[in-house]
């Protein structure tokens, strides 16, 4: 017996005799099979069993249905105690929740966790006339009419809104930034091959889905919304760098059920903690574009509210809702 | 030549026992999974994702095995469509048109046999333009936009009215009623709720497939429960149990029309295999429907939209795996399937993962033989369905029915949204409507809006937009055209058919 396996199987043992939730868990997807929801269910959930921090394999339930309003609402009204389930979500979900697009607000459920986020970045065609950010808001600002942006998001959602608070950074009203052509698409991919097939101008969504055309060379980063450098893309600058106060990322996490004990929660806390600070998750994370971020908890808790709130009055000032 | 190396190469990832047994497994399970109506290709490949996890399988062998089950799902689900007139999956709703009435006049086993072969030529033809042109044909499909798409929709529902071979007017109408239903839902480019009456479930719309096993089998198994007390016994005449090889190879050169148009359909994103098989069968008919025998059982309605289908859904793999665009639901569940095993599609694959690429194709011409050969004798044993007394057979569909369905969504409102579009197809049969087009409306529609937005968000609502690029143009001469040749036709028709009458 090698060392290695006398180690796994230590752990094995040592993780069966710590107190961990003795029932199968079951980690709701609220989207179709095959979005980011669905692969932030898939991977944790795999790897939670992998690395043997759940006994059983995590069982993963695909609940489409209103931007996640479906599974939110069926969470709220049968299963506000269940222990054993989690719930993926994103910062699209909190978009939704602060457009008033759920049945309650934020501080229905308990917000377990975040384990990485996305990072929304601004690109044009690699044979663009825009080589700059300040290129772009300039042709902005001479008129607001003329570029037409796409990403995955309908008009309001998280890609547009990321757009416009560019813009507002770089001097537009809210008269003049409303005039910009929003288009949306089924995704970053395709809102990307349609810029490339010279439909629109610019494109604003997250890395993850379109790091590939980065790559190859294809498309060009005006601006990462991101407070540091992208690791994969160190020479892509910020738009903090160039003088735009604005961030935007797309965290991934999970809530669960309103009514869930405190010690249930704290065990979920833990456990997603212990998956975030293995490699096997970082690589995971990385492997399709997002940057390993961990906050847990209480702490979580009072950022998802902000960030709802945040979003509300964004949404406000854009016009979306009331 | 360079392609033949790499193919040489793939067939030795694809040839490895492990890889060919799950080659086998996967065609096996989706046959399975495409004949009974409700779970479909997408959900038959996501419920098995965990399984290729929890077999701990390599990242090539457990893409193997899913796409096995993607073609597999795509040549099972015509079976239902001709032995129960209910369709599998969404793509299979065309072969129904001339299927079940093949079935029904006891050619059965011939009609499973022609379907087979064709879905082995159309995806044996897909396959081999995946590995020709994938990347060429990837940079083509980057310039179809938003008019284009909208230009090929208004296409599809021109040429609508000819889908069956009756009043054309209740063709429209039952069309017109698909669309309505699209309609329902959040509107995708501003997220307003449109008829939903509050109902977080009606956010998303109606799920094609709730719809399709709604209209199809519930309102099959409500019109037998209406005949049941009459004891008028259904006895359909079996046929033979193995057809003649003569018989199978009726479809000539409906091959390869329905091969070329599927591929085509396939290859633009977003398109997919209900298009292609739609296109398919509404060129074969205008091609070769001389005598008025499509509807009625006529094998060339069976190997069109069967060929169209299967090459669309090889098609589809190419803006999938070069751009990372799925084509279909099920491109998008295997997008995320090369996601979570760390594999980025996109226009860098196929010189990052050559062995896995071509690793995958390899083992798709693999799984057509397998599929094909394995389809064949399977014959003899789905014709037995048919012999089945209609007392089992129903209540077994209204279980798959329920099974199937729920297994989608976990949820018991879309039970309720089957129930009601069976009573809707129940109506729409006692009112002699054909069920296709509605779906067709529904499928197609709310893509054809979607596009539409589209285009007028980029012009900033000036409608000249879609007139502005060569390839809308063309498609609307086409159109145009094939509308002309139509009406053209039937002037003729009545003509011949007045003087036959003023005659002796």
């Amino acid at each position: 017996m090698s060392l290695g396996s006398r180690i796994i199987g230590a752990s094995i043992i040592a993780s069966s005799l710590f107190a961990l939730p003795a029932f199968a868990e079951e980690c709701i997807a609220p989207a179709d099979p095959g979005g980011g929801w669905d692969f932030t269910c898939r991977t944790a959930g795999k790897l939670l069993y992998d690395l043997q921090l759940v006994d059983e394999p995590v069982q993963v339930t695909n609940m489409p249905g209103g931007v996640g309003a479906v599974a939110w609402a069926n969470v709220a009204s049968r299963r506000a105690d269940d222990a054993s389930l989690i719930v993926a979500t994103s910062t699209v979900g909190i978009t939704e929740i602060a457009q008033g697009r759920y049945p309650s607000d934020a501080s229905a459920m308990r917000w377990i966790g975040m384990l990485g986020t996305d990072v929304g970045v601004v690109v044009v065609p690699a044979d663009s006339e825009y080589e700059t950010l300040d290129q772009l808001v300039e042709q902005l600002n001479q008129d607001p009419a003329s570029i037409a942006a796409a990403g995955s998001s309908g008009a309001g959602g998280w890609d547009h809104i990321r757009l416009l608070m560019l813009a507002e950074a770089g001097g537009l009203s809210s008269e003049e930034y409303q005039q910009i052509r929003w288009v949306q698409f089924d995704g970053g991919s395709p809102a990307v091959t349609q810029m490339l097939g010279g439909q629109v101008d610019v494109v604003t969504t997250d890395l993850g889905e379109i790091a590939g055309f980065v790559e190859s060379g294809d498309i060009r980063i005006l601006a990462a919304m991101s407070d540091e450098p992208i690791p994969a893309f160190p020479d892509a600058p910020t738009a903090i760098d160039q003088g735009y106060e604005v961030t935007g990322y797309n965290w991934r996490g999970f809530y669960t059920g309103g009514d869930v004990s405190d010690e249930a929660y704290d065990e979920w806390v833990a456990t997603l903690e212990e998956l975030y600070n293995t490699d096997e998750w970082k690589e995971a994370a990385e492997s399709s574009g997002l940057i390993p971020v961990w906050r847990g908890g209480e702490e979580f808790e009072t950022y998802v509210n902000e960030q709802a709130e945040q979003m509300a009055e964004i949404s406000r000032q854009i016009g979306v809702i009331e | 030549m360079d392609i033949l190396s790499l193919l040489g190469q793939g067939f030795a990832v694809a040839l490895t026992p492990t890889n060919l047994a799950l080659a086998m497994f996967g065609c096996f399970i989706g046959t399975m999974i495409g004949a009974l109506p409700g779970i479909g290709p997408v959900n038959g490949v996501a419920i098995l994702i965990p399984v290729a996890f929890s077999l701990g399988l390599e990242p090539v062998s457990a893409l193997i095995m899913l796409s096995c089950i993607y073609y597999g799902c795509m040549y099972g689900g015509r079976i239902s469509s001709i032995m129960l007139n209910i369709p599998g999956d969404e793509p299979a709703i065309m072969t129904t048109l001339d299927g079940y009435p093949m079935a029904k006049a006891g050619k059965a086993s011939q009609a499973l046999a022609i379907s087979a072969l064709a879905s082995f030529v159309g995806a044996t033809f897909a396959t081999i333009g995946l590995t020709l042109f994938a990347p060429m044909l990837a940079k083509a499909a980057i310039y179809f936009g938003p008019a284009d798409y909208f230009a090929l929709y208004v296409m599809a529902f021109a040429t609508i009215g000819g889908v069956t071979g009756a009043n054309p007017f209740k063709t429209l109408l039952a069309a017109f009623l698909g669309l309505m239903i699209a309609s329902v839902g959040l509107d995708p480019a501003t997220g307003t709720a449109r008829y939903t009456f509050g109902s977080y479930h009606l956010y998303d719309g109606f799920d094609p497939i709730v719809a399709i096993v709604g209209l199809f089998a519930i309102s099959e198994v409500l019109v037998y429960l209406e005949g049941v007390h009459k004891d008028e016994a259904r006895s359909v005449p079996l046929g033979r149990a193995i057809p003649k090889f003569s018989e199978i190879f009726v479809g000539g050169w409906a091959h390869a029309r329905g091969s070329v148009i599927g591929f085509l359909c396939g290859i633009l994103p977003g398109a997919g295999a209900s298009l292609g098989a739609f296109m398919s069968y509404i060129f074969e008919r205008r091609w070769s429907d001389k005598n008025g025998t499509f509807g009625k059982g006529d094998p060339k309605g069976i190997v069109a939209p069967e060929a169209g289908n299967n090459a669309a859904s090889g098609g589809a793999l190419i803006p999938m795996l070069t751009l990372g665009v799925p084509g279909s639901g099920t491109t998008a569940v295997m997008l995320a399937l090369l996601i979570s095993l760390n594999i980025q599609p996109g226009p860098l694959l196929f010189e990052r993962e050559p062995e896995m690429v071509w690793g995958l194709i390899a083992s798709l011409y693999i799984a057509n033989v397998v599929l094909l050969v394995m389809n064949i004798p399977m014959v003899g044993i789905f014709t037995r369905v048919l012999a089945m007394p209609q007392w089992i057979l129903m209540p077994f569909v209204v279980m798959v029915s329920f099974l199937g369905i729920y297994s989608i969504s976990h949820s018991t409102f879309d039970l309720f949204v089957m129930i009601g579009f069976g009573v809707l197809g129940y109506g729409l049969r006692k009112l002699d409507i054909s069920l296709v087009p509605v779906i067709l409306g529904l499928l197609l529609g709310a893509d054809m809006e979607n596009n539409l937005r589209r285009a007028l968000s980029i012009s900033g609502g000036d409608f000249s937009i879609l007139l502005a690029s060569p390839i809308s143009v063309l498609l609307y001469v086409v159109t145009f055209a094939m509308l002309m040749l139509a009406f053209g036709f039937a002037y003729v028709g009545r003509r011949k058919a007045r003087r036959a009458a003023d005659g002796p």
